[in-house]
């Protein structure tokens, strides 16, 4: 159900954010759309990957706004600063309230973390036949993300043949 | 083989000797490396450096009669397919005993021909340069 409702938001804001006339409302679209994500994975069981599209998220979106900041910035000089200092108050106590009743549910400092894990060390002879019990988490368990690490050296090959091809450039 | 390209004679024979151990032993650590340490990313390097070697031995040209951008290319490309695959098999719960050597193959072929593609395109650039 949470999940629905995600996506249905994440699908929003990729429209608004293709849709949007400045670049400003468009990244803040953008933005939006990447902490769905995050929050998917949350919901999906995988805080590995939420918090690495999260980091990735805000770096990528400092960078963008950094980039365009300086073409077109919309500024509102009207007298909205009494509802705006409301609904940024009102935006806190939300965010604090939520994040107090989620902190609340996280086991205690040095507690073992082992609920996916012990499933792992106990099957993971069993499951893969490797014996070599990293090589199974990352290579079977947790495929998808060695998918990740493969892509990213394809890219980066891909990217120094591009830079550096003979043929199709423009000679200096 | 003419002796005029590449390094002197004893570095020759002894290449000669030495580059299909290396490739041996990148195919060995690439193979097992679902029992000891090791896996599809070293083993691919390895295997990357035996033909580095042999560049290095015998100059460009000999090697390119056998491995060029376009032949590596297609390995890169049928690597990361496969990869793609495999890793993308487990949703349909299709994975198990004996399913990791074949993912270890898939990196390998995947670094090993993007590294040596790599290397081919940095010293073809070198070369160039140095003429100019």
């Amino acid at each position: 159900m949470e999940l629905h409702l995600i996506i249905f938001f994440m699908i929003f804001a990729a429209i608004v954010a293709v849709e949007a006339k400045d670049l400003l409302s468009s990244l803040i679209g953008l933005s939006a759309a990447g902490l769905g994500l995050s929050l998917a994975f949350l919901i999906l069981k995988a805080p590995n990957l939420a918090i690495t599209q999260l980091v990735v998220e805000i770096l990528c979106v400092i960078i963008l706004i950094h980039a365009t900041i300086n073409k077109d910035i919309p500024l509102v000089k009207d007298g909205r600063w009494l509802f705006n200092t409301i609904a940024t108050f009102i935006f806190v106590g939300v965010f604090l309230f939520l994040a107090f009743l989620a902190l609340r549910e996280l086991p205690a400092f040095g507690a073992p973390l082992m609920n996916v894990s012990k499933d792992y060390l106990a099957l993971g002879q069993a499951k893969t036949g490797a014996d070599n019990l990293v090589a199974a988490i990352t290579l079977n368990f947790r495929s998808y993300d060695a998918l990740g690490e493969a892509a990213v050296i394809f890219a980066a090959v891909i990217g120094v043949l591009a830079i550096s091809r003979k043929t199709g450039k423009i000679d200096e | 083989m003419n002796n005029q390209t590449g390094m002197s004679l004893i570095v020759k024979t002894i290449t000669r000797l030495t580059v299909g151990l290396i490739l041996i032993y990148g195919i060995y650590i690439m193979l097992q490396g679902h029992i000891g340490p090791g896996g599809g990313f070293a083993g691919g390097v390895i295997i990357a450096l035996s033909f580095i070697h042999l560049i290095l031995a015998f100059g460009r040209k000999a090697v390119f009669q056998k491995m060029n951008e376009a032949r590596g290319l297609i390995y890169i490309a049928s690597g990361a397919l496969a990869f793609l695959l495999l890793s993308t098999l487990g949703f349909l719960g299709i994975s198990g005993v004996g399913f990791m050597p074949f993912c270890d193959t898939a990196v390998a072929l995947l670094v090993s021909s993007g590294l040596f593609v790599m290397f081919l395109v940095l010293i073809g650039l070198a070369s160039k340069e140095k003429r100019i």
